[in-house]
């Protein structure tokens, strides 16, 4: 293993900072999940990379799960993106303020 | 010390997670996410973790990423290149980011991470297979019925109505 553990976790926080920055910053819908998405991919690295010094199967079976609920989670927060576009015409945040149909 | 290939392959990544938030067009957005995703399955490759990097190319590069691409694709065009943000949240947005990298890299250097390595072998992916059929079966389960419950969930949420088609 010519990698050491320190550079895999080192990578997982740059990609956790850039993901709040996404969250903070942007307000468009779409953004905002292409951001929850890297967060949950630096999690997962983390996850895979101390299960392989640990060594023990537990991480990358914990990974496997957390992949699979990160697709349901992907598919209804779309699902919910279409519906706030189809009532409010616009996939900014700020005019989701109101949730009344 | 970190090799080529190492380097290589966090530079894809954060640099395309960079250009997902900050780039123009959704779709080229998307696209560099789709970097993103491949990056990590190519770290899961350098920790020897061939069975999360498939999983990772199936559900996130493969259908996530295009899930992604078709609801893009149902936006109109000029939201799809609208930047939405304010310039002084940018600053905030940027200082928030350097302060985290910066707190959780001084605390993870400062821990004893930094001297851990390992001269094992790797964990058989057939290991997992066990994991999930023997010790993990009730969560298997459970999340089988989550994820045809958040489709389900999600078809219902996503279908035109024609109540809706009326008002307009």
């Amino acid at each position: 293993m010519s990698n050491e553990l320190i550079e895999f976790v080192l990578v997982s926080i740059a990609l956790l900072g850039i993901g709040i920055y996404g969250l903070a910053v942007k307000r468009n819908a779409i953004r905002m999940l292409f951001a929850v998405e890297i967060i949950v991919n630096a999690a997962n690295l983390n996850l895979v990379a101390f299960a392989r010094f640990m060594p023990h199967s537990g991480g990358q079976t914990l990974a496997l799960f957390s992949i699979a609920i990160a697709a349901a989670e992907v598919a209804v927060g779309l699902a919910l993106i279409i519906v706030a576009y189809r009532m409010y015409k616009n996939i900014d945040i700020a005019d989701f303020r109101s949730l009344k149909g | 010390m970190a090799d080529a290939l190492f380097l290589a392959i966090s530079v894809l990544t954060i640099g395309s997670a960079i250009a997902a938030l900050e780039m123009r067009s959704l779709v080229y957005g998307s696209i560099a996410l789709m970097g993103t995703l491949g990056g990590v399955a190519g770290f899961y490759v350098m920790l020897d973790s061939p069975f999360v990097a498939m999983f990772q190319l199936a559900v996130y590069v493969g259908s996530i990423a295009v899930l992604i691409l078709f609801t893009v694709m149902l936006v109109k065009r000029e939201l799809i290149f609208k930047k939405i943000e304010d310039p002084k949240r940018k600053l905030a947005g940027i200082g928030l980011m350097l302060i985290v990298i910066l707190a959780l890299g001084a605390i993870i250097m400062d821990s004893g991470i930094k001297t851990i390595t390992t001269d094992s072998d790797p964990v058989d992916f057939r290991e997992i297979g066990g994991d999930f059929l023997t010790y993990y079966w009730p969560a298997l389960i459970l999340m089988a019925l989550i994820l045809a419950g958040s489709v389900m969930g999600a078809l219902v949420l996503a279908r035109r109505e024609d109540t809706i088609e009326n008002e307009q």
